[in-house]
């Protein structure tokens, strides 16, 4: 049984545009450390994501993207415990399936592909062997057939054919990372999680690596959670953000809105942070100060402590989610646009 | 497929460039394919039958007879041959060793990998029966375990019986030694990708974790043959051998029960000692330069023959300036 959607940031589905492929809501995620303190990594989480998009979750280190993508994967580390919340998949609650069920949506249905291609790939096997392996674990196909699909997906990321006899030392950088993107899509998932999949690579290939992903989203309709920190890879791959700080939503829209009018003052601080092309002189802005420790979370807003806005509500008060989707917006747009944060005015979205 | 076999024979060049080189992994490798030797070949280098006394030309029984053309290490009190003797022992010595050192191994990883890999409960249970067993005296227990299974008359062959008790308690060391390596390679990423993928736990040990710690297991196997084999000679000393089937050990035990050592008959009780010597040796050096070589973070090889090519060049830039 799947509860009615109880917070609506999208439209109900008008003609043209599809139902989200996947739902998120108000996930919550604790770690526990070693001597038994709880930390809230993950605190009301909501999001959307819908065939043939990008969502992006951006953020600073430690704010909780990684740990957005392991519990929609459930591959949290043994400390980790989903608290609360529901992930719906096509119509199945992701969070209440039991572990076996899980492990034939894993790669089958959703894919991964992981920040760092070398410590992803098993040194001792062989990458044509470790692509095919997800292939032969589901059962779709035989070895043969498994075999040439491997020369298939090889040549989808451009890697030739007879490369897939060699180990992962023996491929670049850029090689290991299309490998594991061709590791990805061999058993045609709908949904892929990128953690930060350029982050290990230098500019070039990094333009490479994010031109493929967005060519075989388009070729095969993809639905894509963009794990990343860098606003630019942002900016040219998604179309809907979430910005995260601190194991929260702060702010939630698509990307076009997000950057041409952030309302939280985390985005807008993040936005200045970033170069601007048409003002190539100007110093960029920084934020003060780190995010608190997730075991001593400030009593009000997660930010007010960094915030340059802060009022006296903020410090005693976490702001709730506000809908400040503009009327033009709403036209154009199924995404609403929410953000957290008490300065903003419109209606509080129903929880 | 041919990519692969040149990528094998590639890794088995490497392993013998390094390996050549290494004059104490030579010096085991003899000793050890040896007494291998000896054991295959038994029949055909002893020039009598175990059981056969010799006797001289007047028929009577050569008992306690040197080194002589009748026998090149002597004869034993019943007037047998102590080579042959010490040829088919090889034969018993070797398949204890060989079989007892391979079981010890197999519950030791068995054991390692399922305490790493699983953690929690299964690894605290497991390695709380490794310290029990740990802190008992192997010896003692052995000997207790022997004796008692054998009264049971539960039709086992002693010998059987030994490579059972040697394997079954003999494998503390391998598995803490496994466990380590387990616990550090299940955090790498790509078991963490196996799982992404939806493998479950069989899959991940059988073709992640097992091809990692099998060069560990190959070194550490040769090391374990060599402890069982000493194992086995001492409790075969003891008198728990199959005096039907005489080992090495128990050669040492009829020297010692029937006074060879106050009669002066070193050719009895000095060659088989020496034999046990000569393959425990032969095991040691052979598994630490097996270990060395496998194990990537003991290797200094690419150092050293990084300083043998300056050392040569400056002999050669030496040379030419004369």
């Amino acid at each position: 049984m799947i509860a009615p959607d109880r917070w609506p940031i999208t439209e109900r589905p008008a003609n043209g545009t599809a139902a989200p492929l996947l739902r998120v809501r108000h996930l919550s995620t604790d770690f526990i450390t070693q001597d038994k303190q709880v930390m809230h990594a993950l605190d009301d989480v909501s999001f959307d994501v819908r065939p043939g998009e990008t969502l992006g979750l951006v953020g600073e280190s430690g704010c909780g993207k990684t740990t957005t993508m392991l519990s929609l994967m459930r591959l949290l580390p043994a400390a980790g415990r989903i608290t609360s919340g529901e992930a719906i998949y096509d119509g199945v609650d992701l969070l209440s399936l039991s572990e076996s069920q899980m492990r034939k949506y894993r790669w089958k249905e959703m894919a991964m592909v992981f920040q760092s291609a070398m410590n992803a790939l098993n040194p001792v096997r062989t990458v044509g062997d470790q692509i095919a392996e997800a292939i032969l674990l589901h059962g779709l196909m035989d070895r043969q057939a498994a075999e040439r699909r491997v020369e298939q997906l090889l040549d989808l990321v451009g890697i030739a054919r007879s490369r897939k006899e060699q180990y992962p030392h023996q491929y670049s950088g850029g090689m290991r990372q299309r490998a594991m993107i061709a590791m990805a899509l061999a058993c045609q998932p709908r949904l892929l999680f990128a953690d930060e999949p350029t982050t290990a690579l230098d500019v070039m290939i990094q333009a490479q690596v994010l031109a493929l992903l967005k060519d075989i989203q388009a070729d095969l309709g993809l639905a894509v959670v963009l794990v990343t920190h860098d606003l630019g890879v942002v900016a040219e791959m998604c179309d809907t953000v979430a910005i995260m700080y601190c194991g929260k939503v702060a702010e939630y829209g698509s990307s076009d809105r997000i950057y041409n009018s952030p309302q939280h003052p985390y985005t807008q601080r993040l936005l200045e942070a970033f170069p601007d092309l048409n003002r190539p002189g100007e110093s960029l802005a920084s934020i003060p100060g780190y995010p608190p420790r997730l075991n001593a979370l400030p009593p009000g807003c997660r930010f007010e402590p960094r915030c340059h806005k802060r009022i006296d509500v903020c410090h005693t008060i976490a702001p709730k989610l506000i809908d400040v989707t503009s009327p033009t917006d709403r036209r154009s747009s199924t995404t609403r646009h929410v953000a957290a944060c008490h300065l903003c005015e419109g209606p509080e979205i129903a929880t | 497929m041919s990519e692969r076999w040149i990528l094998l024979k590639r890794n088995l060049a490497e392993f013998w460039r390094v390996f050549r080189r290494n004059r104490m992994g030579k010096i085991g490798a003899f000793l050890l394919i040896t007494s291998l030797a000896m054991a295959i070949f038994a029949p055909m280098l002893a020039p009598y039958r175990p059981t056969e006394t010799i006797r001289d030309a007047n028929g009577r029984g050569l008992t306690f007879a040197p080194p002589s053309v009748h026998g090149p290490l002597g004869t034993d009190d019943a007037g047998r041959d102590v080579w042959t003797q010490l040829a088919y022992g090889a034969r018993v010595s070797m398949a204890i060793g060989f079989l007892a050192g391979f079981l010890s191994m197999a519950v030791g990883s068995l054991i390692g990998i399922a305490a790493g890999y699983f953690g929690g409960w299964i690894d605290t249970l497991l390695m709380r029966i490794t310290d029990v067993l740990l802190v008992i005296p192997d010896i003692p227990l052995m000997i207790v375990l022997v004796a008692a299974l054998r009264n049971l008359d539960i039709g086992f062959s002693p010998i059987f019986l030994l490579i059972l008790v040697i394997g079954l308690l003999y494998w503390t060391s391998t598995a803490r030694l496994i466990r380590s390596q387990v616990l550090s390679l299940k955090e790498r990423q790509f078991v963490a990708r196996a799982r992404a993928i939806g493998a479950g736990h069989g899959h991940i040990i059988r073709k992640h974790i097992l091809p990692q710690v099998m060069p560990l297991i190959v070194a550490n196997t040769v090391l374990i043959i060599s402890v069982a084999i000493l194992l086995e000679s001492g409790l075969a000393f003891l008198g728990l051998g199959d005096p039907t089937q005489p080992s090495w050990g128990t050669m040492l035990n009829f020297a010692f029960a029937r006074n060879a050592i106050t009669r002066g008959a070193w050719w009895f009780y000095l060659p088989p000692g020496l034999a046990i010597v000569w393959v425990t040796l032969g095991c040691t050096l052979l598994g630490n330069v097996l270990e060395e070589i496998l194990n990537p973070r003991l290797t200094s090889h690419h150092l050293e023959s990084e300083a043998g090519m300056v050392a040569r060049a400056s002999v050669e830039s030496a040379a030419s300036g004369t």
